[in-house]
């Protein structure tokens, strides 16, 4: 019979010329795949055992190690490939749903890499950043239509309006939710630290917040989701917005599940549940069966929080989301976030994941134009989430109508992060994805918050390089400005949905 | 390429241009004749290529100053018929004739030119700002659904006059000299990607509104999207018309200062609004361009912007195209380039160049 546990993904080449039995890949791996022969002096490999994370290549001090995909393989076939023979190995010995971690590795069409950028030549001039302001500040709330002023005697202006709470970026470019529990407490601390560093803002997931994050409270976005973990009023009170979570784009519909085995003390103490108790997030809110439901807890927050920080509404992109997002704005959202499918998690069912939701490109463009249709796009931010890789995703999904996007894989990449999928493990070697003290430890807070810097102020001077060739200096006239976008290799009807033309055709 | 192609070309397409514009404005509302700022804007003759000019006129009809006046052009048979019919289902036609013009040989085409003088039928006839919301909606009525006419001129006691050919050619043809009025812009193009048509040329207005513009308009698609969301529909797919309707939606629906909306279209760098010591000026900055963040336009510009009783002169954020101003009793000049200027006025009391941003506000005394 086949079974499960013979099935390696990786296959761990080891150059014995070159290792010096050091031992290092043996002390630091979380999976125990390499073990140490003390008869032989031999380190043997397990590749049944790797996650592929490649912590101990990165490591090794003489290079003595490679991870390759393994390239044993069936029978070659269209339709039965070896994932899903694979899974089906799995499921057969298990009977369980198959858990996976980060985004959809599908190769769903990205519409990203079908848009190209416009720049300006002899009509208009281009801008060199380097010499001239390029601003990319952004602010996220609701906004009223139209200023009110009267004019004094002395022809001053006095207004006569009040603004609601607005958060003010210097990029547009925000963490995406991931909490305390799911990552550890020194992987949150690197996020909020460069968040507060960079002038953006981070946001807590369904973790809590823990109190060495206290300091990074004005820069954090806390999330109230449907196991209300670590809501209390310090909790509303300390941050800068709140969001209520619906759906999020790698498991539409679907709740959460933090095993008892990663409920530590501190876990424990910001969650507010039993230490080693399972944290279970139901699939809905209970107490929100309907648009109206939502639209009390919106206002249970805002009254809670006597209207002076933004409350949004965070839900995956699914087919109705243009209708949905309008819902939300109508019940009192300051923004909107929509989680595309290409969003990631720390853990969520393979089947889901890769199969439900819509991409991120298509949900911004709809709900952009459904808004606008209706009037009420000043009412509530739009900001994008679900698989940005590049600056130039950004200016993208601005220009198709966001006003800012999250990233959460990207993020954790610069953190070290090599995306092999086994974050629900608990076992992440780079001390990101896991609660083992032996295994946070390896991520530095300090050094951590300065590669997301490093990272935020790279896509920065990217972005104001873009605008400054569109002849734009300032990131409000990209913003739904879908002249500066032009399709390759797209449809008619694709072209109708993100409202853009195709590459030839001019303004 | 036929006329009746470059016509829906330019219909369609969004048209980016360079060119060169001209204005003078007496303070005091005293008339002048239009030779001015004919002689001034033919001095700029290079700044334009031959396919597209236009002039607009403030005070030019006296005896006729309480009713709506349009200027309409056909280039089709039967649409003049059925305009007029429209026409009469809302208005009284209290004067129609062809636009007095003078035969200019080396114009290739010319479009039916008429205008008409109306008044507001008393069913439809409520308050001011409902009118200018009437007039509004007709116009984009007809220059959306009627085939092959154009409303190019809707206000009250001005008008334009414009056409495809050099600023000397098109004010000669209209007999610009003829006229006599308290404001006048004009306007030189160099589109750059069509061969003109009549209706695309400059100024473009719209009610009291009219608007010569020297730049191109990055921020265009959303400053689209933006008067959309207004109730404007862009029927000629222009950089002015989405200036003019961002004119009339801030001044006239926002009831905004010009200074304020020079500070929404050509919004202060953040730099300089952190900088600012008046906290309530600060404040009033900052908020401007979040709420008006849609309403910046990006991108070089040089623009005039005339209605019944004021001239404005706008410049970009950076002062990308050229603008400069002059003033010389109770005249105000304001042109792209000083020899246009000099040539009409021969030794200004104060030339200037104004800033990127600031606007030139001359408001005339009635």
């Amino acid at each position: 019979m086949a079974k499960a546990k013979n099935i390696s993904e990786f296959v761990i080449e080891r150059d014995m010329n070159k290792c010096i039995r050091c031992q290092a890949c043996v002390r630091v791996c979380a999976n125990d795949v390499h073990k140490y022969d003390e008869d032989t002096g031999d380190i043997i490999s397990d590749n049944v055992m790797c996650a592929g994370c490649h912590f101990c290549e990165d490591i090794c001090p003489t290079g003595a190690l490679t991870i390759k995909r393994n390239p044993s393989d069936t029978r070659k076939n269209a339709n039965w490939s070896r994932d899903y023979i694979y899974r089906i190995v799995k499921q057969a010995s298990t009977g369980g749903i198959l858990l996976t971690g980060m985004g959809n590795d599908r190769p769903y069409k990205n519409y990203f890499e079908h848009i190209v950028l416009n720049a300006a030549q002899v009509t208009n001039p281009s801008i060199d950043p380097l010499r001239e302001p390029m601003e990319l500040r952004t602010f996220i709330g609701s906004k009223p239509d139209r200023v009110i002023c009267t004019k004094g005697k002395d022809e001053r202006c006095f207004l006569k309006q009040h603004l609601p709470p607005l958060l003010e970026l210097e990029v547009p470019v925000m963490f995406s939710a991931m909490s305390f529990g799911s990552i550890s407490l020194n992987a949150c601390k690197s996020l909020a630290k460069a968040a507060s560093d960079a002038g953006i803002y981070w946001n807590t997931g369904e973790g809590g917040l823990h109190r060495d994050l206290y300091p990074y409270a004005d820069r954090a976005i806390v999330q109230v989701a449907s196991g209300r973990f670590g809501v209390n009023v310090e909790y509303l009170e300390k941050a800068a917005a709140v969001e209520i979570k619906i759906g999020q784009g790698a498991k539409p519909g679907i709740g959460g599940h933090l095993p008892g085995e990663k409920v530590s003390s501190e876990i424990s103490l910001t969650r507010m549940i039993p230490e080693g108790s399972d944290a279970i997030s139901p699939a809905p809110h209970h107490d929100i069966y309907s648009i109206e439901d939502l639209r009390q807890l919106i206002f249970a927050i805002k009254e809670a929080t006597s209207y002076k920080k933004p409350v949004g509404v965070k839900i995956a992109a699914v087919h109705n989301v243009a209708p949905i997002a309008s819902g939300i704005v109508r019940a009192g959202a300051d923004f909107v976030t929509i989680d595309g499918i290409r969003g990631g998690t720390g853990a969520a069912p393979v089947v889901i994941r890769d199969n439900v939701g819509i991409p991120i490109e298509i949900a911004v463009a709809v709900v952009d134009q459904r808004l606008r249709e209706e009037g009420i796009r000043n009412q509530a931010s739009i900001i994008a989430a679900g698989g940005f890789k590049t600056s130039a995703d950004v200016m993208k999904a601005i220009a198709l109508g966001a006003d800012a996007v999250y990233i959460g894989t990207a993020a954790l990449i610069a953190l070290g992060c090599h995306v092999c999928q086994k974050c629900y493990t608990g076992k992440c070697n780079w001390g990101i994805a896991t609660q083992d003290p032996y295994l946070t430890r390896r991520l530095n807070p300090e050094i951590g918050a300065k590669r997301l810097s490093n990272l935020l102020r790279a896509w920065s001077l990217e972005i104001k390089e873009m605008l400054g060739g569109m002849g734009i200096n300032a990131i409000e006239s990209l913003r739904g400005n879908r002249e500066q976008l032009r399709a390759v290799g797209l449809t008619e009807t694709e072209l109708r949905i993100l409202g853009i033309k195709h590459a030839g055709e001019a303004w | 390429m036929e006329y009746e192609q470059i016509k829906e070309q330019e219909r369609n397409y969004h048209i980016p241009s360079g060119c060169g514009i001209s204005g003078v404005v007496n303070k005091k509302g005293k008339v002048f004749s239009g030779e001015n700022v004919l002689a001034s804007i033919c001095t700029m003759k290079e700044r334009g290529n031959g396919l597209g000019a236009g002039y607009a006129g403030y005070g030019i009809y006296p005896e006729m100053k309480d009713n709506w006046c349009f200027h309409i052009m056909y280039d089709e048979a039967n649409a003049r018929e059925l305009v007029e019919k429209f026409l009469e289902t809302r208005f009284i036609i209290v004067n129609e004739e062809p636009i007095p013009t003078k035969k200019i040989n080396t114009l290739k085409y010319v479009p039916t030119l008429y205008r008409y003088f109306l008044e507001i039928k008393e069913e439809n006839n409520k308050d001011s700002s409902s009118q200018e919301e009437y007039i509004l909606e007709t116009v984009m009525k007809i220059n959306k659904n009627f085939k092959g006419a154009c409303v190019f001129s809707s206000g009250k006691n001005m008008g334009i006059f414009k056409g495809v050919g050099d600023p000397d050619e098109i004010g000669e043809f209209f007999r610009i000299y003829d006229y006599k009025g308290y404001i006048w812009t004009a306007h030189n193009r160099f589109p750059t990607n069509t061969v003109g048509w009549w209706g695309g040329a400059h100024p473009f207005g719209i009610l009291g509104w009219s608007v010569v513009h020297n730049g191109e308009i990055s921020s265009y698609g959303i400053n689209r999207r933006y008067l959309e969301n207004a109730g404007y529909y862009c029927t000629f797919f222009t950089d002015t018309e989405v200036i003019t309707y961002l004119f009339d939606l801030l001044s006239r629906k926002h009831q905004l200062d010009f200074d304020i909306i020079g500070n929404i279209l050509s919004a202060p760098f953040w730099e300089k609004i952190e900088m600012e010591k008046n906290e309530e000026k600060k404040e009033l900055l900052k908020r401007l361009r979040i709420i008006y963040a849609s309403a910046l336009i990006n991108g070089p510009f040089a623009i005039l912007v005339a209605n019944s009783d004021t001239l404005i002169g706008l410049n970009d954020r950076l002062k990308l195209r050229p603008l400069v101003a002059a003033q010389k009793g109770d005249f105000v000049y304001m042109a792209s380039e000083e020899s246009a200027i000099r040539y009409i006025c021969q030794q200004p009391e104060r030339i200037w160049m104004p800033e990127a941003g600031e606007p030139v506000v001359v408001r005339v005394e009635n």
